[in-house]
């Protein structure tokens, strides 16, 4: 991948994609979800040195997605968050909160 | 046989400024593992980027937090300008240079207070905090305001520095610099302070790596990188290295912030002797369409400001990792195998700023 490049992927392929970033010794700098239409965007960004790639998912509401906190230890944090606000179902997180990670009054996720 | 026992810290503590929450899992005064909670200070800030519009929501961005309240405007605002096509006359980019690195000094000012009250050295902790008021009153000279500033806008500052001012400031910092040598003698040599933070809370360079840590945390642990390198602002007219250790302890990061603040001295000065004149701002026209992640060197490390323009006034998200999220994970691997009473200071360590980490 280039730097800055966005790469759309299919959302069976996202370990394997993780992968091989893994293996070029890319570090997790964030996952972030964003609503469209439909459902939602989720984009996985990796950052190696000064070069920035990220992975896309589009989703639609209620489906599914791997977690890929036992390839990157700290994408559990992403997860939790992303499925407290938004309600994205994320399947096997290494540490899952069950909607417990925001610990807040305010009723969540945000629809 | 030891006895093992959770042990609720905080969300209120009086080593923390902000509430986070950590169930401490002990093994005897071991700790083995740590839990956290967030979320005591969620205000949904992103989420507002629904009802406020594109040029309403650098006073959100600046709100996030009031201690790196200048870069979150400054980073938002440079995301959009990026998406709109806009570039900000070479002024106002140095005048972007220099209110950072006034927010940085400003920052690892206060966290060298903060951690000298946690470890009860209250005469240092006043030093550092008489210290960070000199930055303070700069910051009022030049904006009207102490904690948010409201000097950025789209396509550039609302504000001008004239040359009386710059050369007001560099006489400041020449006064700040020698007072912080003494205290940073203090702070680096004195028996007590060594006692407390070296040899513990230990984060090699490849946990650093592997835990995505950012910022003085990551670069105190070996690793070379800073996001100022990557040419926003004046930054690229700017000479200056990563600051590093190789030892990855908290001594290490109490260093390489000090070091920091130095460099910070340097980078006012070099921009000072080298800001063009002309104008601060450009006119902004359109509406921001397209999409664009933006990587800015804040005091506690990279943030992430990510826009997603739909060509209406009201973009369809605003999304920013903080420094202190990404640091969590790479927080709670120090902690392990500490002991209790260590774990204020390890927490403290890697600055954390809960605002910015919630939002």
């Amino acid at each position: 991948m280039n730097d800055g490049e966005i790469l759309v992927i299919d959302t069976e392929a996202l370990v394997t994609e993780v992968l091989k970033l893994k293996h070029q010794n890319y570090r997790l700098v964030q996952i972030c979800a964003t609503k469209t239409g439909e459902g939602y965007e989720l984009t996985y960004s990796f950052g190696k040195d000064y070069e920035f790639v990220c992975l896309r998912l589009n989703i639609k509401e209620g489906d599914e997605v791997s977690s890929i906190s036992d390839i990157y230890k700290p994408a559990f944090l992403y997860e939790n968050e992303i499925h407290d606000l938004f309600d994205i179902q994320i399947k096997m997180i290494s540490q899952d909160y069950h909607g417990n990670l925001y610990r807040m009054k305010t009723k969540t996720p945000y629809k | 046989m030891s006895v093992r026992s959770i042990v609720p810290f905080g969300p209120q503590h009086p080593v923390l400024p902000e509430p986070i929450h950590l169930d401490l899992v002990l093994e005897d005064e071991k700790v083995v593992e740590a839990v956290p909670s967030i979320g005591f200070v969620h205000r949904g800030l992103e989420k507002l980027v629904e009802k406020k519009d594109y040029q309403q929501y650098v006073y959100v961005a600046e709100r996030i937090c009031g201690i790196c309240s200048f870069m979150h405007g400054m980073g938002y605002c440079e995301a959009v300008e990026h998406v709109m096509n806009v570039e900000i006359p070479p002024r106002a980019k140095y005048l972007r240079t220099i209110w950072c690195e006034m927010s940085r000094i400003h920052s690892h000012l206060l966290w060298l207070g903060l951690l000298a009250d946690a470890f009860g050295f209250e005469s240092l902790f006043m030093q550092s905090w008489r210290l960070r008021e000199k930055i303070l009153d700069m910051f009022e000279v030049s904006t009207g305001g102490r904690v948010i500033f409201s000097v950025n806008m789209i396509g550039g500052q609302r504000r001008d520095m004239d040359a009386q001012m710059l050369s007001m400031f560099s006489k400041v910092l020449d006064d700040m610099e020698r007072e912080l040598r003494e205290i940073s003698k203090t702070f680096l040599n004195d028996y007590a302070v060594q006692s407390r933070l070296k040899d513990v809370g230990f984060l090699t360079k490849e946990q650093a790596h592997e835990l995505g840590a950012v910022g003085p945390f990551m670069r105190a642990s070996g690793i070379a990188l800073d996001s100022r390198k990557l040419g926003y602002a004046a930054y690229p007219d700017i000479d200056f290295e990563p600051i590093t250790s190789q030892v990855g302890d908290s001594y290490a990061r109490c260093d390489v912030r000090i070091r920091e603040i130095f460099q910070s001295f340097d980078i006012i000065r070099q921009a000072i002797a080298k800001i063009p004149e002309g104008e601060v701002a450009v006119p902004v026209k359109g509406m921001p369409s397209g999409e664009h992640f933006m990587r800015v060197e804040q005091p506690r490390g990279e943030a992430i400001y990510y826009v997603k323009g739909n060509g209406t006034k009201f973009l369809d998200r605003v999304r920013v990792r903080t420094p202190t999220f990404a640091n969590l994970p790479g927080m709670l691997e120090t902690l392990k195998g500490c002991q209790l009473a260590d774990v204020p200071i390890l927490i403290l360590t890697i600055d954390p700023c809960i605002s910015c980490t919630e939002r």
